[in-house]
């Protein structure tokens, strides 16, 4: 598509309002973009950032407002309209046809890619190299997409996008699910593409936002609570704009509880989903009262290891002593019946049911035990009194606890499944990515849930890749690297440094 | 031993051809994502109208081959009204496709046999088409008799497999399908109307289905009966797993299971000392066998079969 006439000096939204039933999602909202910037949109979960973008994309109409591109008001009643005027979204849940190749993904929405009902491939091929050339997006077109891994599949998103087009990105929390190598590739190169583009990219990691944008909108409850030059401000501003007070991550006191072992992992070996020994010989051991922070890049063992200790995965040598007694290969049930709580990696495929009621995934894991049923009947007064207990307790934001859970935001999720573990009172708890892309808000609350656990005396395996969360958290900190552990750090002594040479495996004695 | 292998290789191929004509139209189906239980219906319609229009014009004295095209145009017709129909149902009410399927299925069933009793009653047939040989090719021996002595419907049956993988893999409507199959969502997210494509594909899935039919009523047994169809449209919807939603799969499973049905009808001729009730089970218990032990890789296949989609629908 040749869209010389296409170029956008200036995108303005002019006081857009957006109603839903019962909630007012956009407020008011004015801003403006002009050519080669980058604007952060930040905000909490459920701020109102996703609906002002799908406004802009014409799947959704404004109740009030109008959208301004080089002055001149338009109107979007689809997608279409909106790639016809240079317009393109990267959305955080990517739009892609995992049993289609990258190129056939590609000439699926691209007009010039058919001709009298036949797909001209070659055409998007060579429109393809065109963006690579252009941009430095390398992507392999014959690929299969259920191939790649996230962060190839976001770059097949960005090239979709600008092969169909777009003069101006709108990328939806683009860094979610991108390990730390992945986003800052994609950070450079967002860097560079700006040259050429306009982008507006939703965040609330300040970071971030703080290393790409030149400006930088705040969204609170649907309102723009804030507009200014990203460099004025410190991360710590912005995050007190984003959430109207400040927010500090909780920091472990690291007092020593003086915990026996409670988890022995001892030469454990399992194989991943592709058939190699993801976990080879790995020995870690976690006592009550403390948090053991395993840090690594992801895709080292970290997702494995979790499925092993819960019974998800089968083990295939050493073993796993909890409390003493062995349980290794034992039904995910039984290690459930052991007191082991967990908060798995993927939350809505393995964390909830998402067609349950927050009620129902609360009692997923005792809805036959004494707690919830009496003779094989539910007690539904029961379970709803904890229901609203939970939910105010854990502040899970939502209409009521008969809601399907799968409709909540990603930040509430998390916390349904957390109040779920915590509530259980479980006497240890392994937590896999529980902060991943949630907000700072919603970050804090789980931290803090998470140190009181510890502080009374339950042990928590704690997976991320996230230093900073790691660093805050952990007593100690192991680094898996290859399906081993490479080191265990003191956690007041840790070096951010150290931290990441031994994930990228360097050992230096 | 060739004589055997001969003997069951002939019928072999014309007994493939409604199984294979269904199971091509319910991978349409299939591939973009709606599950078509009714596809039996379907047959039977097919059957009834391809049969009852030469039927009536025999009767009122029309002898051209003029006859059969009508009738087939017929079945094509009313499988493809068939297959709209059924659209309305699941995609724009959205109703449960697995229940609403076997609805079709006695639907289809009960018209065209009520109908049947109602116009024509009793044992009718009719000449039939017949058969067709390719000039040349068809006095090849062995090989002329089991490929080039046909009627043309199964000429047309056998083309439709590289077509069809044409048409999925190569044609623009085809990607549209396998994406509609898959990622719904996707597709909507480009601009393309899911419930549009879903909607073409269930007129060429019926209307294939009902040239099924078709074919029965018109070549292989050439005359109707409630019963004609019998389960082959139900052993259409497992050959498409069959064959993983490919066309040369389903060809396959299609020639592998009408050879079986040959077999056990020899086995029972030729008086071999076993039941003939096992016989009869063989083509089913091979079918059962190999779905269980084939690749169960859903990777390429449609992973949103049988979802309706809903744009607002986020779980």
């Amino acid at each position: 598509m040749e869209r010389s006439e296409g170029r956008i000096h200036s995108l303005r939204v002019e006081g857009i309002t957006k109603r839903f039933p019962g909630v007012l999602a956009c407020d008011d909202i004015s801003m403006a973009i002009g050519e080669h910037e980058i604007l952060a949109l930040v905000g909490e979960n459920g701020a109102g950032k996703t609906t002002l973008m799908n406004i802009l994309m014409g799947l959704y109409q404004p109740d009030e407002g109008s959208i301004l591109i080089n002055n001149e008001p338009v109107h979007f009643k689809s997608p279409r309209d909106a790639f016809e005027a240079g317009i393109g979204m990267v959305h955080q849940r990517y739009m892609l046809i995992p049993n289609l190749t990258v190129v056939e993904n590609i000439a699926l929405g691209m007009k010039e890619a058919h001709k009298k009902g036949v797909m001209k491939l070659g055409e998007v091929r060579r429109k393809m190299q065109e963006v690579s050339d252009n941009y430095g997006l390398h992507v392999d077109p014959e690929a299969y997409v259920w191939q790649l891994s996230v962060g190839e599949q976001q770059r097949v998103e960005l090239v979709k996008t600008l092969c169909y087009g777009a003069r101006f990105l709108i990328l939806d929390e683009p860094t979610s699910a991108l390990t730390p190598q992945e986003t800052d590739e994609l950070l450079v190169l967002l860097k560079n593409m700006s040259k050429q583009l306009s982008i507006i990219f939703i965040s609330h990691k300040l970071q971030e936002v703080k290393t790409l944008s030149h400006k930088v909108s705040v969204l609170r409850h649907g309102r723009m609570t804030f507009s200014g030059d990203t460099e004025k401000y410190t991360p710590a501003e912005l995050a007190s704009f984003m959430t109207g007070t400040k927010v500090e991550l909780p920091v472990n006191e690291r007092i020593d509880m003086k915990g026996e072992a409670v988890l022995e992992l001892k030469n454990l070996k399992a194989r991943s989903d592709r058939g190699f020994f993801a976990l080879d010989d790995l020995n870690l051991t976690v006592r009550a009262g403390e948090i053991v922070g395993l840090a690594g890049v992801s895709g080292n063992g970290q997702k494995e290891l979790a499925e092993v200790i819960n019974g998800i995965r089968r083990l295939e040598g050493g073993e796993i002593r909890f409390f003493g007694e062995n349980i290794a290969n034992l039904t995910p049930g039984k290690v459930i019946e052991k007191g082991m709580g967990y908060i798995p990696e993927d939350r809505n495929t393995e964390g909830i049911v998402p067609s349950f009621s927050i009620r129902e995934n609360i009692i997923l894991k005792d809805n036959t035990t004494g707690k919830y049923s009496k003779k094989r009947f539910l007690k539904l007064g029961t379970i709803a009194e904890v229901s609203d207990r939970l939910k105010e307790q854990f502040d899970i934001r939502c209409p009521n606890t008969t809601t399907a859970a799968g409709s909540l935001s990603g930040g509430n999720i998390q916390k349904v499944i957390l109040a779920r573990e915590i509530d259980r009172s479980p006497r240890f708890l392994v937590a896999v990515y529980p902060t991943r892309g949630l907000d700072m808000g919603a970050a804090e609350f789980i931290h803090q849930q998470l140190l009181e656990l510890r502080n009374k005396g339950i042990g928590i395996l704690l997976v991320s890749e996230e230093l900073e969360e790691i660093m805050n958290l952990s007593d100690r900190i192991g680094i898996i690297y290859k399906g081993k552990i490479m080191d265990v750090l003191d956690g007041n002594t840790a070096e951010i440094k150290t931290l990441g040479l031994l994930m990228a495996g360097v050992k230096n004695d | 031993m060739i004589d055997f292998l001969y003997s069951i290789l002939v019928l072999g191929i014309p007994f493939s051809v409604s199984l294979l004509l269904a199971s091509l139209g319910e991978m349409y189906n299939q591939r973009a994502g709606i599950f078509n239980l009714g596809c039996e219906g379907v047959m039977s319609m097919g059957a009834f109208v391809g049969f009852v229009i030469p039927y009536f014009l025999i009767r009122a004295g029309v002898e051209s081959g003029i006859i059969y095209v009508l009738g087939i145009a017929g079945s094509l017709a009313a499988g493809a009204l068939l297959g709209l129909f059924f659209g309305v149902v699941v995609i724009t009410f959205k109703a449960p496709q697995g229940i609403a399927g076997i609805g079709l299925q006695m639907f289809g069933v009960g018209v065209a046999g009520t109908l049947f009793r109602h116009f024509i009653g009793g044992i009718a047939s009719v000449p039939g088409i017949k058969p067709m040989p390719v000039p040349l090719l068809s006095k090849i021996p062995l090989v002329g008799n089991i490929f080039f002595n046909h009627s043309l419907i199964v000429y047309l049956a056998l083309i439709l497999v590289p077509v069809s993988a044409w048409v999925m893999n190569r044609s623009s409507w085809g990607l549209r399908v396998r994406a509609c199959g898959t990622a719904p969502r996707a597709v909507d997210s480009v601009g393309i109307s899911v419930d549009r494509v879903r909607y073409q594909s269930l007129a060429v899935g019926g209307a294939l289905a009902g040239l099924a039919g078709a074919y029965l009523s018109l070549c292989q047994v050439k005359m109707f009966a409630d019963t004609l169809i019998s389960g082959r449209g139900f052993i259409a919807v497992a050959l498409v797993y069959f064959g993983r939603w490919n066309p040369w799969g389903i060809l396959w499973g299609a020639l592998l299971f009408s050879v079986t049905q040959v077999l056990q009808l020899k086995i029972q001729t030729m008086g071999i000392n076993v039941p003939y009730e096992f016989a009869v089970m063989l083509p089913y218990v091979l079918v059962i066998i190999v779905l269980t032990f084939s690749n169960k890789n859903f990777q390429l296949g449609p992973s949103s079969l049988g979802k309706a989609f809903d744009r607002e629908n986020r779980l």
